[in-house]
């Protein structure tokens, strides 16, 4: 780092003053805020201090993917939602991705049906607030879906019912030595793309790198059903009956509607601003770059992998990372249908249990704040990376 | 040998024509019939060929009448628009099909079969969508619980701003300056008065019940105003050459721009009342749009900034060349061009505060999203969640869509200026 920038000049009066005005406002606020934040706290006989967090918590969450009951403290209370919320990010990304790349490159096709179609799923989804969406498919559309004994049945395998989606349940054993021939794969995977390049770079030779690792990441994890002793099963949910009215499923997974509802509004929603910054990546590569390419003797498909989307993710990634962070910051919107995301566990319950108001906020919004500042960090050193290098 | 004769060709346009196009027709009474009669005419088929023969027959069909230069206007039209390839027919009827299916059923639940006329949820017997719902609610929808004889203070206020804006488009230059120096300064706190009271004998009327479209509205014109200045004052000092400035402006925009919306109105709610001086007490409305203006300066700032970057170097050294310090060229010659460009990014920001007004109601303001909450729990009228959020999206998508044209105009007007 250029220490030299931080340096102040203190001869320089006019550079000086402004800098030790901004400096004494800002000290002088916090002095006050704190102040009157330790006389607030003294009058009601707290203290600031965050030992809270290793107490029992005594509150149930509804949604866990870690054990978890009331005997756990408020550490792990926080780590059940901050799981929670990213479980839904990383839902909401890959459905987002998926549905906004089809969309984006739909507004562009050639086809008017589709173009207009696309065209207005952007328009009709972004211009209503995210959180009238999420209230719509939670208390409106999701209401409609069938009690358990009628439930919406997929080949018996998963049921859809207005209590949420019971699908099938995983039960490994070794699953450790299942997941790690999965990694052993990914970096065998990552080798061989490296030698395919190096060999084409080089010596002009063309090696079926997808195949191949396609091959890989199936073979390797599947031999290890046969030797490592890894078996899966799976535990599907049957209906049982509670009382003599009232059905039930047992087994399986149950995925909550308001994972579901969310998952969906959150994907539904940032997947128009993906397509839009897909569309203008696509639209971004100059036309002659496509009439070059095809000029060659590329085919279109060809055109689209090896000319204009090196170029165009250039143009997409940035404020796609954008929209992905502004996707997780949205899935704090849960707390609106009390999905058991950080807000609602930490800021919501926790925080009303103890009284803990600057703590508890200050942890929540500093775990936020690192989430998106790691990722814009890891952002702008792709950025450089993938900027383009002139000679 | 087969397989070229029945690519479609030129010479033999007729004949692809008369075996596509009912080919085609068949598909579509085949779809037509399936789906509003109930007659499956394919029924003689096994099951799921049955159920993809309209794909099927139709895609065959529009292979069939995809011939180019075929010297056919309309069938050129066409197949370049929606039959180019084999994918794209298949597309083309799925959508057609789709379309055809589940909008005639959403258009009778939305209209044909609707309710519109009575006044309570027994009146709503047709099975369509309840609009009787929203009738009766409408006054809390746009007004909150603020009391029933003193909405014509809601109305005047609104109905004044609106001339201003429609006036500030229609007057001269010379006066345009005026009017938006008195929307921006004056307006605010006649507006206010008129509608919180307490002066001129107006009824005061305390803020929790001020609610739906109009406080969404208010919410987000008041943030807007208070973010300009504070945004312009980040941006700049996020470009000073000044260290300590350059780092907390730079600092105090990371922190906002990293947090959701909801953690901070969390914080006005429980964790601001903390911060001040032992009894005081600080209205919650007021609060909160300290809270979204704070929060809206920092994405208002990167905006600005964008602006202040575009701007040609030239202009700098030309307005320091004629002597000028720091603020006056700033005010004088780069403000006025930078925020200019930015017109359309202010816009937008204004669209994603307005779409985030909702999120009050975690502090327990009820703006139109809220009061529809609050309306669908009222025993009387259970289950009319979607008629109240299918409404409420209606109203957000107009005012939307509407704002976002105009920032595209503007954008289009702005960029073919230079």
């Amino acid at each position: 780092m250029n220490l030299k920038k931080f340096s102040i000049d203190f001869k320089n009066k006019k550079k000086l003053i402004p800098q030790v005005l901004t400096l004494a406002f800002i000290i002088s606020v916090i002095a006050y805020f704190s102040y009157n934040a330790q006389v607030n706290m003294g009058n009601r006989g707290i203290s600031f201090g965050y030992g809270f967090l290793s107490q029992e918590s005594s509150f149930d969450i509804t949604f866990s993917m870690i054990d978890y009951d009331g005997s756990y403290s408020y550490g792990r209370a926080f780590l059940v939602g901050l799981l929670n919320t990213l479980l839904v990010s990383v839902i909401g990304i890959v459905f987002c991705t998926i549905l906004g790349v089809t969309i984006g490159i739909g507004r562009l096709s050639q086809n008017y049906l589709i173009a207009k179609t696309a065209e207005w799923y952007v328009e009709i989804f972004r211009n209503i607030p995210l959180l009238l969406q999420i209230f719509f498919w939670y208390y409106g559309a999701l209401r409609l879906l069938p009690l358990p004994e009628n439930a919406m049945n997929f080949n018996d395998i998963s049921y859809l019912t207005i209590k949420g989606w019971y699908v099938p349940k995983f039960i490994w054993t070794n699953f450790s030595i299942f997941f790690s021939s999965v990694l052993i794969s990914i970096i065998a995977i990552f080798f061989v793309r490296k030698y395919g390049k190096t060999q084409r770079e080089q010596f002009g030779k063309h090696i079926p790198v997808g195949i191949i690792s396609i091959l890989i990441l199936i073979l390797l994890p599947s031999t290890t059903f046969l030797i490592g002793g890894v078996t899966l099963s799976f535990d599907y949910p049957e209906l049982y009956k509670l009382t003599p009215t009232v059905y039930n499923f047992r087994g399986g997974v149950s995925i909550i509607p308001e994972l579901i509802s969310l998952a969906l509004a959150l994907s539904m929603y940032t997947a128009t601003f993906v397509a839009e910054n897909v569309r203008a990546g696509i639209q971004g590569v100059g036309k002659g770059q496509k009439e070059a390419a095809a000029s060659i003797g590329l085919t279109r498909g060809q055109i689209l992998k090896l000319v204009v989307m090196p170029q165009a993710l250039r143009i997409i990634i940035p404020p796609t990372t954008n929209q992905y962070l502004n996707l997780t910051k949205n899935s704090s919107l849960a707390a609106a249908i009390a999905y058991p995301d950080i807000v609602l566990v930490f800021a919501g319950t926790a925080l009303m249990q103890t009284g803990r108001a600057i703590e508890i906020i200050s942890i929540t919004m500093g775990t936020y704040l690192f989430l998106s500042l790691t990722i814009s960090i890891l952002m702008n050193s792709y950025n450089k990376k993938m900027a383009i290098k002139e000679k | 040998m087969i397989l070229n004769f029945l690519k479609p060709r030129r010479e033999k346009l007729n004949t692809f024509l008369s075996i596509g196009i009912p080919l085609i027709s068949l598909s579509f009474i085949d779809f037509f019939s399936n789906s509003f009669f109930n007659i499956n005419l394919t029924g003689f088929l096994p099951e799921t060929l049955s159920y993809f023969f309209p794909i099927l027959v139709g895609g065959i069909g529009l292979y069939l009448i995809r011939i180019e230069f075929s010297g056919v206007r309309l069938l050129d039209k066409f197949n370049k628009n929606v039959n180019s390839t084999t994918f794209n027919a298949i597309l083309t009827l799925l959508i057609i099909f789709i379309l055809f299916k589940y909008i005639p059923p959403l258009l009778n639940w939305f209209f044909f079969d609707a309710d519109f006329a009575g006044s309570t949820k027994e009146d709503c017997t047709s099975g369509g969508a309840c609009w009787v719902f929203v009738k009766v609610w409408f006054k809390r929808f746009m007004y909150g619980m603020y009391p029933n004889p003193e909405q014509w203070r809601i109305n005047t206020a609104f109905i004044i701003l609106f001339t201003l804006i429609g006036a500030a488009f229609f007057v001269s230059q010379k006066y345009k300056k005026y009017i938006i120096l008195f929307m921006l300064f004056i307006y605010p706190i006649i507006g206010i008065k008129l509608i919180s009271g307490g002066i001129f004998g107006l009824k005061w009327i305390e803020t929790g019940a001020w609610g739906g479209l109009s406080l969404t509205l208010i919410v987000s014109a008041f943030s807007l105003i208070l973010c300009f200045p504070i945004g312009m004052f980040l941006a700049l000092g996020r470009r000073s050459t000044l260290p300590v400035i350059q780092y907390s402006s730079l600092g105090f925009i990371e922190l906002w721009r990293g947090v959701p919306l909801i953690t901070v109105l969390f914080m006005s709610g429980v964790m601001f009342p903390m911060f001040l001086p032992d009894g005081t007490y600080m209205d919650k409305l007021m609060r909160v749009v300290i809270a979204i203006t704070l929060f809206e300066a920092a994405y208002m700032a990167e905006v600005i900034r964008g602006g202040l970057q575009a701007l040609p170097r030239g202009q700098y050294d030309a307005a320091k060349s004629l002597g000028m310090g720091y603020w006056r060229m700033h005010l004088l010659v780069i403000l006025p061009q930078a925020l200019k460009l930015v017109i359309p990014g202010i816009a937008n920001t204004f669209l994603a505060l307005v779409k985030d007004t909702p999120l009050i109601f975690v502090v327990g303001l009820l703006e139109l999203a809220g009061m529809i909450q609050l309306a669908k729990t009222n025993p009387k009228w259970l289950g009319m969640a979607i008629e109240g959020y299918v409404f409420a999206g209606l109203v957000f998508w107009v005012i939307c869509y509407a704002m976002s044209r105009y920032s595209q105009r503007l954008e289009k007007r702005l960029s073919t200026e230079r």
